[in-house]
């Protein structure tokens, strides 16, 4: 029998970004709030110092801040009429497992959705006829406009010190910035930093081509910044180490860095790790969660922890079993087409790339960030006429370095072998002068892209495992092989010496080598309880007081990295809270 | 790319042909010599005999291996340790860029995975059923990494003793070569064992043993860094990376140890 714990006023399930978010605007509003973590607490001065912060193998290959399957995994499939087994190692995508979250080893990639991302569905529609999307494709609209979030976005990236070149404020489009993106109110926080010898070179090309490059966006401060909180960030070493580490510098944006020393002293905020939550205490006739129950992993004990308001703030596939686990929502059903909680599962495609190498050129791989890259924009979304195409959505590129570890990353021209005596002779020769046009396309939804519970296999607490099934469908093969087409374009205006094979994808979904962390859906928003999870401010359409946050909500992906958004939604989510819900408890929007 | 290979580390040269008449003179086995300066002290080669049968790996390296104690195994057996080192003297030979992957220390970086956490299962999800996957669902056997290596080094060997008549550490370097290549390209028939499966995984332990930071009994002097021209630590270039855009950067590389 649980424990029954004092009730607060709000509890954060999941204490990364989002929770860290939520509980800070919370508190602020006088509430008291209890953050439960299933995994350790770290704090950067501990765990992200030099010289061990600098260990390749640790954190990239061991996966010392990624979550460990041995305590829950997911079940995955191409397709239903397959059999799911268990990812038995973190692979494709590495979730986090500690305080602060997958925001301790991101890379800090910030970008925002395009205010045709927002619009998908309609935004098509509307530019092309509705015939062009095909009958399986799901896509569907966000519940809230570019322009609404934007004061979010804004705040969002003041909270991490984003580095980065506008290329539109008010309307104003901008050259060397994004002429793409959406409108923002303000230019950047900080600037870019400052590129790698690769960057220039492909900034250059993509120019001649009439190609509109810009500086990668980054949460990663080019300068010492200090952050909308008054906590300040250092300036970026270019260590080459971000995507899987943590910062020694306290230069790449996260909650240990942004929000938590405040949170930490706070009376009126208990931070409790290893705290996992096993499911949520749910009164369907009362449209409420009265609570969440979770296992102390230090003693084993049992607690329930009532609360006021649940704000589901753990990684995409967390907050998707909660809502399973806790019999919260009508499960999708791809045969019907039926129900939303696991429906519009998405991803990223990634891996893709072409690689050049320079025979007269000296990179210094090991030097540099992923913002050190330059970024282009021209064939991402709908920044260009998809008329005849026969594909929805596109790609964005990156050149530079800045993930030189050599265990990972040792560049050889085609055609060489991967051991024995020529191979280390390429790899000595080529190390310092290959570079990298980085292709990431959008994946839009699909109805058998999906989640359910697994029949068979369980995590440590007994519960299901989500199954997860997916697979890459026609649209994603046509985006990456036109995308890709455009990348080579340009990587041979870069005039390499050699110039490697395109990497396109070809065949079935791999879920073993890393690809991104950027699994989307499960809990969609919309306007409509039958086809989403969550109304527009990420309130539960099931239960008033649940909120979902995080990118389980985007309906489909885009080919950016979701943290820019995820933080945005945070803060739009939180003012809803306090400025509507607080003062008038129940839905924020009648559907 | 003579550059590479800089004067203070020593005569690489001196490599496997040596190594070859060392074994073929000395009435220690293979396997005793492959083990390196500890076994073979403990196996009654004298010392000097040792010290001459050890590849000149700089000088790091050398004083490395001339503590007993750094190559002292922790879990692999002598069969195991004579296999890891002949498979990485064979996907990284000594050349003029650098001695073998065994001089290197790929074989004790092994053994201290293999004896570690990781080797035993650690964050893997290790509940049944278990069943064969489809390409692209990943890992599916019962088996901890190490009990996996363990039963690789047998069907490998049975399969070699099979195809060339010597257990695969037995054979000369050019029959190593083939072998390997018969397992990277599936070829190689190892009964219930998939042998491609098994060839990726040895690949990349030895890449990892050979790259990762010398802390963890590989990378010998850094050699897989100084190959390559990674620097190692402490990685700060706020600064440098104005001043050697398109410009060699090369240091002595540094690792933790280093630093702690």
């Amino acid at each position: 029998m649980a424990t029954r714990l004092k009730e607060v006023d709000a509890v954060m399930v999941g204490m990364g970004w989002t929770g860290s978010i939520m509980a800070r605007e919370l508190t602020k509003a006088g509430l008291t709030v209890v953050g439960l973590e299933r995994g350790e607490d770290l704090t950067p001065r501990e765990h992200f110092a030099l010289p061990n912060v600098r260990d390749e193998l640790k954190y990239t290959h061991r996966l010392e801040l990624v979550q460990d399957p041995a305590l829950e995994t997911l079940t995955f499939r191409h397709r239903p009429s397959d059999h799911a087994l268990p990812m038995r190692r973190m692979g494709s995508f590495l979730p986090g497992n500690s305080v602060g979250g997958a925001a301790n080893h991101w890379g800090g990639l910030h970008w925002r959705y395009l205010p045709s991302d927002h619009l998908c569905r309609s935004h098509i529609v509307e530019r092309y006829g509705a015939n062009v999307i095909p009958a399986d494709m799901t896509i569907q609209d966000w519940a809230m406009t570019y322009d609404e979030l934007e004061p979010y976005y804004d705040r969002f990236d003041k909270l991490c010190g984003v580095s980065g070149k506008a290329g539109n404020v008010r309307g104003q489009k901008i050259a060397g910035g994004n002429i793409f993106e959406g409108p923002r109110q303000n230019e950047y926080p900080n600037p870019p930093l400052k590129m790698t010898e690769s960057a220039l070179m492909f900034e250059k090309a993509a120019i001649e081509l009439g190609y509109h490059p810009f500086p990668q966006p980054i949460s990663n401060a080019s300068r010492p910044y200090t952050n909308i909180e008054g906590l300040t960030l250092g300036a970026c070493q270019y260590c080459g180490h971000c995507d899987k580490s943590g910062c020694e510098a306290n230069a790449k944006a996260g909650p240990h860095v942004c929000i938590l020393p405040l949170l930490r002293s706070d009376p009126k905020f208990t931070l409790r790790p290893r705290a996992w939550v096993s499911r949520l205490i749910y009164d369907k006739t009362a449209r409420e969660v009265t609570g969440v129950v979770y296992t102390d992993t230090r003693s084993g004990e049992e607690y329930e922890q009532p609360a006021g308001l649940v704000v589901l703030s753990a990684y995409v596939f967390g907050n998707i079993s909660l809502l399973f686990h806790s019999g919260i929502g009508e499960p999708y059903d791809p045969s019907t087409g039926k129900g939303a909680v696991g429906k519009n599962y998405c991803y990223q495609l990634s891996r893709m790339g072409v690689t050049m190498f320079f025979e007269n050129k000296e990179f210094n791989p090991f030097m540099g960030a992923p913002g050190s890259s330059m970024a282009l924009d021209d064939v991402d979304g709908d920044n260009f006429d998809h008329t005849g195409l026969g594909f929805l959505g596109g790609s964005r590129f990156a050149c530079g370095h800045g993930d030189g570890r050599p265990i990972g990353y040792r560049p050889v021209p085609p055609g060489t072998p991967r051991w024995g005596a020529a191979w280390k002779t390429a790899t000595a020769k080529w190390y310092s002068h290959a570079a990298n046009i980085a292709v990431s396309g959008s994946n839009y939804a699909n109805r058998n892209n999906y989640l359910d519970l697994d029949p068979t296999y369980k995590d440590q607490l007994g519960r299901p495992l989500l199954r997860l099934t997916y697979n890459f469908v026609e649209n994603d093969y046509k985006v990456m092989e036109y995308t890709l087409g455009v990348a080579a374009k340009i990587a041979r205006a870069m005039n390499p010496t050699i110039m490697g094979e395109p990497r396109m994808r070809r065949g079935d979904y791999d879920i073993v080598p890393y690809q991104s962390t950027h699994n989307t859906g499960g809990t969609i928003m919309g306007t409509d309880p039958k086809t989403s999870v969550v109304n527009r401010y990420l309130q539960s359409w099931d239960a008033d007081n649940l909120f979902i946050m995080g990118a389980s909500t985007f309906p489909q992906q885009p080919a950016y990295n979701p943290t820019g958004p995820v933080g945005a939604l945070a803060y739009w989510s939180a003012e809803a809270i306090v400025t509507k819900y607080l003062k008038s408890p129940g839905p924020l929007v009648h559907a | 790319m003579s550059d590479h290979n800089t004067s203070d580390r020593g005569t690489p040269e001196t490599t496997t042909s040596d190594r070859e008449r060392v074994d073929d003179a000395s009435p220690i086995g293979r396997r005793n010599f492959l083990l390196g300066a500890g076994t073979a002290v403990a196996a009654g080669l004298a010392p000097t005999a040792a010290a001459q049968a050890q590849p000149q790996a700089g000088s790091a390296a050398a004083t490395a291996a001339a503590n007993p104690n750094d190559d002292a195994l922790l879990t692999l057996t002598p069969n195991e340790a004579a296999f890891f080192s002949a498979v990485a003297d064979t996907m990284i030979p000594a050349d003029a860029l650098t001695p073998s992957g065994s001089a290197c220390g790929v074989t004790i970086f092994v053994d201290r995975q293999l004896a570690g956490a990781w080797g035993g299962g650690a964050r893997m999800y290790r509940a049944g059923p278990f069943r064969k996957g489809k390409p692209g669902q990943g890992y599916q056997l019962p088996l901890t990494p190490r009990e996996f290596f363990a039963a690789g080094v047998i069907a490998t060997n049975e399969w070699s003793r099979k195809t060339y008549g010597k257990d695969f550490d037995r054979l000369a370097p050019k029959e190593r070569e083939t072998a390997l290549k018969e397992l990277e390209s599936g070829k190689a028939a190892l009964g219930e064992f998939d042998g491609k499966q098994f060839f990726e995984a040895l690949l990349k332990i030895t890449m990892e043993g050979f790259f990762a930071d010398p802390i963890y009994g590989g990378n010998r002097d850094k050699a897989g860094w100084r190959m390559v021209g990674y620097p190692g630590l402490p990685a700060v270039y706020s600064t440098l990376i104005d001043e050697y855009r398109n410009k060699r950067y090369r240091v002595d590389p540094q690792s933790i140890a280093d630093f702690s």
